[in-house]
């Protein structure tokens, strides 16, 4: 590890400094990135730094890039200053990303850089666009960091003001993540998600088993009627599995409807709130649902 | 002749020690001074939930009349630690509950607090009078409206920066409208929208009210009607500052501002426009401390309003002030004691922000009184630092974060070691630190060296090697909280100063090179210790050569504690690991 991390550090000249022989256990798997990161670092600097700065909470093994040595980020830096700057202001615009978002393990969507690969490439000299997204980096608490974000989006956006300002928690927008308060009853505290990282509610449904994971939760509500053809084998299922709990979610006219039965797209744009509940709570919810197909239909 | 002093004596003497640490010294002298002194303890600290047991607590201070206590580990306020990890209030409402009726006061920092919670609150302590809760999350609005219903000589509600289930703005209505006893309420936090009528009510029967916090909801045309009615505040948050107001209800609410002959503080100033600086303009010679961070407005308009703020002592602000603004801070703020600056975020590609060291050191230059700095900065040098604490050597709280990890000295390319260097040799005071920026293990043997009333420490991105964390750990006597997130140290050094985390509150290390085995062994070693491996995804099988993510020590006499999530590993939720060394409480 010692002779590694020297090796790379000699444009900051810290190689005459005598590291203490640390615990060899990280040595072989950090040597394998190191030389990995070298070879690269040499070549095709932007794109491969995007991938393997891309920081993940997940343990080496794992489908999730192992941890590297941040001190690549800025290896080849100069560090100047608008770059600097610019990274910040992404990370700012794109706030949201500093939230841990838990999801499953494999997810690899989990924390995303807010500046997309395209952009990247075309970045040439200011090194420190290629930087991740860390989180909890700057050191800035959720609550100034939500205003914050909102109050951008108030400056950019006048028109599309509709959640972005009452809600700090959550916030819609093709650029920005959404989102969402999930609560479950009897659980002590609520937790967020962010929509967006799911594609359907067979992915969704997968994030909040393992969130909620101490508490059994079947699959979407096991009410029929107006379910898409995607979700039809999952209700049999959970007719079948029996489910205690169901998901539910207030939308924007503030009722309270069961997750399932519009089709996803629908779903993201409308929902604000998530809630689990047990399944005997929510039979109240069904006849408006049927309601609400019957009018949409 | 008997030598002691009469309990009664003693209790009278006890009576005048205010500060908690020297009630602690006096309570290890002798048996009866514990005893004298336990029994004359009003107002308790709790610094970590989890080191005592609640009822331990409540069994030792029978006068208690106010308990704060903390939960989370500091870095949870930048989601480093994971939801449902613990710090729950509860036990603690229910144990003070069964015991401590008399009650008055609940203050909270970084728990998960309930509905549940803040009902029991309401229903079981009568005398019931202040609440605040900073950075709590886990209730909604349906709680506080039960202690609002219910807390007939409530005095204080403050909820700051939680994170609240907003059910809507009816909560308010809950006051009854007999009570008149609210001295602080603060709700800035809340989303929803209040009812003007209902918040004016409440203002028109609470005289004793000295502290006001709107939410961003409440509207700037409504404020002038308000602040009629609450002249005798003493703090002012205001709600968003960004409405169109017509010339007449401009003129109005500059009459209501200056009406406010008591005014001392003042914060909320949403979204400020330029052209409503001016309104301001009559309070601000009185003020002693202003909130502008949320407040995106920039130079030049700031110096208007800083330049008359002549007696300030407390200025939060965000990097729009840049360093002229700072200069003029430097100029006309000569009380000020307490500086942050935040990152805006500005769109840098539109307006140029210059926030520079140069600003911190303008400031350090020209306010004699300046002891607490927050200091959010792109780059730094370490010649700015030396000027800064040869200026300076007052500081008890420098917090720098270079927001760019691992920036060198951006003139010199050197690590910014000899910077903090001068900071710790010379501000022989300073209790907190938070160090950033390029820093090798030489930065960490001078603060390990001359830091030595150091109390609390925050690293990131930092350090060579174990080297690091044995400086500070063998250096620092007064260390009681150490945070340190993605330092390239492990095991070594921390099994090496085992015992000197029993002198500690807590240590936190993320995303370091600690090994799973390390943890073990500690654990087995020190088991007045809690050592807890924060993994999100802990793998079936773990090696003892693998990294963990997170790891979280504090001392306790409470034991293991029982509310563990699955995601929290601990030795005793794993006795089949050397449960033979490992010492039966």
């Amino acid at each position: 590890m010692s002779e590694s991390v020297a090796a790379e550090h000699d444009y900051i000249g810290l190689s005459e400094f005598p590291t203490m022989e640390t615990t060899p256990i990280m040595s072989d798997t950090t040597k394998t990135k190191t030389r990995d990161n070298n070879n690269n670092t040499n070549n095709n600097d932007d794109v491969l730094n995007f991938k393997a700065t891309e920081l993940r909470l997940g343990l080496p093994g794992s489908e999730s890039p192992e941890r590297v040595d941040q001190r690549f980020l800025s290896l080849k830096s100069s560090c100047p200053v608008s770059g600097a700057k610019r990274v910040f202001s992404d990370a700012i615009n794109g706030s949201t990303k500093w939230v841990f978002s838990p999801g499953s393990a494999t997810d690899v969507k989990d924390i995303k850089p807010a500046v997309p690969v395209k952009e990247k490439k075309s970045s040439t000299a200011a090194a420190p666009a290629s930087k991740a997204q860390v989180v909890g980096w700057p050191p800035i608490r959720s609550f100034r960091k939500n205003t914050m974000a909102s109050s951008q989006s108030q400056k950019q956006g006048g028109d599309n003001n509709n959640n972005s300002e009452t809600e700090g928690e959550a916030k819609s927008g093709p650029e920005h993540c959404l989102y969402v308060k999930v609560s479950m009853e009897g659980a002590p505290y609520l937790r967020k998600i962010d929509l967006k990282t799911y594609k359907s509610y067979v992915e969704l449904s997968s994030a909040l088993e393992q969130m909620f994971s101490c508490f059994t939760i079947g699959q979407f509500g096991s009410h029929g009627g107006c379910g898409r053809d995607g979700l039809n084998e999952s209700r049999l299922t959970d007719l079948l599995r029996g489910s205690e709990y169901v998901v539910t979610y207030e939308d924007k006219d503030s009722d309270w409807m069961l997750v399932g039965d519009v089709p996803w797209e629908m779903f993201i744009c409308s929902c604000k709130k998530l809630r689990i509940m047990k399944s005997s709570e929510a039979i109240g919810l069904a006849p408006r649902v049927m309601e609400k197909c019957r009018s949409r239909n | 002749m008997d030598r002691r002093f009469p309990f009664k004596v003693l209790e009278h003497i006890f009576s005048f020690l205010d500060v908690n640490e020297d009630r602690n010294s006096v309570s290890m002298v002798c048996k009866s001074w514990f005893e004298t002194e336990r029994r004359t303890r009003k107002r308790v600290f709790v610094g970590n939930c989890y080191a005592v047991s609640p009822l331990k607590v409540a069994r030792r201070f029978p006068k208690m009349r106010s308990l704060t206590l903390k939960g989370k580990p500091h870095f949870a306020d930048y989601n480093l630690v994971p939801d449902g990890w613990g710090g729950y209030a509860w036990p603690w409402i229910e144990a003070m509950a069964a015991r401590r009726p008399l009650l008055e006061e609940i203050r909270l920092k970084r728990m998960v607090v309930t509905d549940e919670c803040l009902e029991k609150i309401a229903a079981s302590f009568r005398d019931f009078k202040s609440l605040v809760l900073t950075s709590c999350e886990g209730f909604s609005t349906d709680g506080i409206a039960a202690v609002a219903s219910t807390c007939r000589k409530l005095r204080d509600l403050e909820l700051r920066e939680c994170i609240v289930d907003d059910l809507g703005g009816d909560w308010l209505t809950y006051f009854p409208e007999t009570s008149t006893s609210l001295a602080s309420l603060d709700f800035s936090c809340l989303d929803s929208e209040v009812k003007l009528s209902d918040l004016e009510r409440l203002l028109s029967r609470s005289p004793n009210l000295k502290s006001l916090k709107l939410n961003r909801s409440v509207t700037l045309d409504v404020l002038a009607s308000l602040l009629r009615r609450a002249p005798q505040l003493v703090e002012l948050g205001t709600g968003s500052f960004s409405d169109e107001l017509d010339p007449e209800e401009i003129s109005k609410l500059t009459k209501a501002l200056s009406e406010l002959k008591q005014l001392k503080s003042l914060s909320g100033l949403w979204d400020l426009l330029p052209e409503y600086i001016p309104v301001l303009y009559s309070v601000c010679p009185r003020l002693t401390s202003l909130n502008l961070s949320y407040a995106t407005v920039q130079m030049p308009d700031l110096i208007d309003l800083l330049s008359r703020c002549s007696k300030l002592q407390k200025l939060w602000v965000m990097d729009l002030i840049e360093d002229k603004g700072l200069k003029t801070v430097a100029l006309c703020c000569k009380e000020l004691r307490e500086l942050r600056v935040f990152p805006s975020g500005a769109d840098l590609d539109e307006t140029d922000v210059t926030l520079t060291e140069q600003g911190l050191v303008s400031v350090s230059e020209g306010c004699q009184k300046l002891e607490s700095v927050l200091y959010f900065c792109v780059q730094f040098t370490n010649a700015a630092l030396v000027s800064i604490a040869k200026n300076r050597p007052n500081f008890r709280c420098f917090r720098l974060c270079v927001m760019e990890p691992f920036a060198p000295d951006y003139r010199t390319q050197q690590p910014l070691d000899e910077g903090f260097k001068a900071i710790v040799e010379r501000c022989k005071d300073l209790r907190r630190l938070s160090v950033s920026g390029l820093l090798t293990d030489k930065a960490f043997e001078y603060i390990g060296v001359h830091a030595k009333k150091l109390r609390m420490l925050s690293i990131a991105f930092a350090g060579d090697s174990d080297l690091m964390l044995h400086h500070l750990l063998s250096g620092c006597e007064r260390l009681k909280k150490l945070e340190i997130r993605d330092c390239p140290f492990g095991d070594t050094a921390l099994l090496e100063n085992a015992a000197k985390l029993e002198t500690m509150r807590s240590l936190w290390m993320s995303s370091c090179f600690v090994s799973f085995g390390a943890c073990k062994q500690l654990s087995q070693k020190m088991p007045r210790l809690n050592v807890e491996v924060i993994d999100e995804h802990p793998p079936k099988t773990r090696p003892d050569s693998s990294p963990v993510e997170r790891i979280y020590i504090y001392r306790t006499v409470a034991g293991p504690r029982q509310d563990t999530p699955e995601f929290v590993w601990t030795i005793h939720k794993n006795p089949e690991v050397g449960v033979s060394r490992l010492s039966i409480r």
